[in-house]
């Protein structure tokens, strides 16, 4: 919602473009058979297609809107994302618009009880989180996406009204301003939200709980002068039942949270005058005296809703199409690139014929896996931010006092942010054997830790499209088995990369090395010399050796190409 | 299950959290109050030290009507 007397996309600090209809190949008579179809240009189903097109996947891309997402909403982009923003291409977009953090302060009754400090260090490459609204966003995926002008045919002005899904192919009914016309795609990504039209078409459902709690989120241009950092504040004198949450974003626009109490009508508190009024107390304990202004508002609930299978068919859902989150912890956004990626290299392999339909069959454990995840930790921060019951209400009143004086309970005030999910149960991931022989690094099934080497080498920038073997090497010599593994690694997967982290400054002709001078990268993998990593195109680990087996290592690539039974 | 220092871990202390809560809830609001006044006693009885439970009625006095 925006103030009265200006429109939906009346923004004080973005311009909203316009994008065209373009009249497509089918509404002249053509039936082409797509090899993908993309409903939902949201971020999801942006950064979906432009893995396909980096891929070379052609794709065609439908969204119903004729513009960006109104509003902000999402703005909390994770240190993970940025890593897979940047093997999209778009990284260096994100990173001189998002501001940064790795910091938070907690209040009770306008007094910190706890610092939050996110892990990070001189050799990340990323903070661990940066705070960027979701029309820029989408505005950067767009862009990037209309880099391919080959590969990606972006359909705007164009809903979705029916879904068939056949035996061979997927068939669409959508709609334009021109009228309507049918499209046939080989497979169908879902990318169409939360109240996802293929999801109803098809008549698929979300289960799970509604929890309690409903929280007004608003937007405020204001020149306040306070460290990019997470607030939260309980039980302040700004709204002394319930919570807060203070977010900076760029363009001078301040994200305010707040709950509302049990008895308090939603609509009443949408109201323009409530949210001002609420808005003006909130700035008032912040100290904020100087002019403000309200650019957007909404309202929502926080939900733990999925589906009980994520592909049917022929028909991938990702993203709030295919569950809903609760917003603490920031895992909607994040998690749903995730959805993306998994998802889009997947569907190439087996589109390219490398890998067999078996390996989408690893889409809904491995993602849906993450969604229980989330649920499990959400529901902890949902009962912090939200006690269902008198009982919570008091436990955490009792802490939060504590937290005042007492270090042992000040941990509960810690919003548990998102971290990447482990596949450690998945059908992809084996050799577990070999995993356990390891005392710690980063566990097969987790994502690769990128770390940068003491000359500033990041791993992140030699991983290319394909599986990536990370051999691990002390001394100056490569034994003569690894030229051969490599390419018995290259006859399964073309796209196969192998990347040399090396204790000593050799050169290791024909081989991609990095210089591991301090040791700080084999510290982080917990490797020794002859170490074996083989990372999937999605950065996490399929499989790990302390001294690589090359016999094991082909095999557990044919596994996670679904050409191998564990 | 307690560290070295004799301490609840935290992962621990968030189950009690947990616990806490749904008893309470289960005592109603009319016994709330009893039911934590035993529960006290019964978890002084456990330390088996005056000094510590001293201890912790100063902290959990502390900023009650801040």
């Amino acid at each position: 919602m925006r103030p009265a007397g200006r429109g939906e996309l009346d923004s004080l600090y973005f311009s909203y473009p316009n994008y065209q209809f373009a009249r497509p190949a089918e509404m002249d008579g053509e039936i082409p058979l797509h090899r993908v179809t993309v409903v939902g240009a949201g971020p999801v189903g942006l950064a979906a297609a432009i893995e396909l097109a980096r891929r070379g996947i052609r794709c065609v891309l439908l969204d119903e809107k004729d513009t960006l997402n109104n509003g902000s909403r999402a703005i909390c982009v994770s240190r993970n994302s940025f890593e897979t923003l940047q093997q999209l291409g778009v990284a260096a977009r994100f990173e001189s618009k998002a501001l940064g953090w790795t910091r938070g302060r907690s209040y009770y009754r306008d007094r910190l009880v706890y610092r939050l400090q996110m892990p990070h260090s001189d050799r990340e490459r990323y903070l661990p989180m940066y705070n960027i609204q979701q029309q820029y966003i989408e505005q950067f995926l767009v862009d990037r996406a209309r880099e391919f002008p080959d590969l990606i045919d972006m359909r705007w002005q164009s809903a979705v009204t029916n879904v068939t899904n056949g035996k061979g192919e997927v068939r669409l009914e959508v709609e334009t301003p021109e009228g309507q016309y049918a499209l046939r795609s080989e497979y169908l990504l879902a990318a169409d939200g939360a109240a996802s039209v293929v999801r109803k078409k098809l008549g698929l459902r979300l289960t799970g709980e509604n929890l309690p709690g409903r929280y007004v989120i608003a937007d405020v241009r204001m020149d306040h002068d306070f460290p990019v950092e997470r607030r939260s504040f309980f039980g302040s004198r700004a709204n002394p039942d319930s919570t807060i949450l203070v977010h900076r974003q760029p363009d001078d626009i301040w994200r305010i949270d707040w709950q509302l109490r049990p008895h308090e009508d939603s609509d009443q508190a949408i109201a323009e005058e409530s949210v001002r009024s609420r808005v003006g107390a909130i700035l008032d304990m912040l100290g904020h005296a100087g002019p403000w202004e309200l650019e957007w508002w909404s309202i929502y609930t926080a939900n733990t809703l999925c589906l009980d299978d994520y592909r049917h068919g022929r028909v991938l859902f990702i993203g709030d199409a295919a569950r809903i989150v609760p917003i603490f912890g920031v895992r909607g956004l994040n998690n749903g690139f995730d959805d993306a990626m998994n998802a889009a290299w997947k569907l190439a392999y087996v589109l390219e014929g490398a890998a067999g339909e078996g390996l989408l069959e690893s889409f809904t454990p491995e993602r849906r896996g993450a969604t229980l995840d989330i649920f499990s930790n959400a529901g902890k921060s949902s009962r912090f931010m939200t006690p269902p019951s008198r009982g919570y209400a008091l436990m955490r009143e009792a802490v939060l006092q504590l937290s005042l004086t007492q270090e042992f309970t000040q941990k509960f005030a810690d919003p548990r942010q998102v971290v990447p999910y482990t596949y450690g149960d998945s059908p992809l991931t084996s050799y577990r054997h070999r995993d356990s022989e390891f005392e710690g690094g980063v566990m097969a099934g987790s994502a690769a830790v990128i770390r940068k080497s003491a000359d500033g080498a990041c791993l992140l920038d030699f991983l290319g499209l394909g599986f990536t073997g990370l051999f691990f090497v002390e001394g100056k010599d490569m034994p003569a088995e690894i030229v051969d593994c490599s390419g018995r690694l290259r006859a399964i997967d073309h796209h196969f990369s192998l990347v040399v982290i090396s204790r000593k400054d050799l050169p290791k002709e024909g081989f991609t090395v990095i210089l591991d001078r301090d040791g700080r990268i084999f510290d982080t993998y917990a490797a020794k010399d002859g170490s074996f990593y083989l990372l999937r195109p999605d950065r996490h680990v399929a499989a790990r050796w302390v001294a690589a087996r090359f016999d094991e290592i082909e095999d557990a690539l044919k596994i996670a190409f679904c050409r191998s039974k564990q | 299950m307690s560290e070295k220092d004799g301490k609840l871990p935290f992962e621990d202390l968030e189950k009690v959290y947990d616990l806490l809560a749904a008893a309470v809830d289960a005592a109603g609001q009319e016994k709330e109050a009893l039911f934590l006044a035993k529960l006290c006693l019964t978890l002084c009885h456990e330390v088996g030290e005056l000094a510590t439970v001293q201890r912790a009625i100063e902290i959990a006095r502390t900023d009650l009507n801040c």
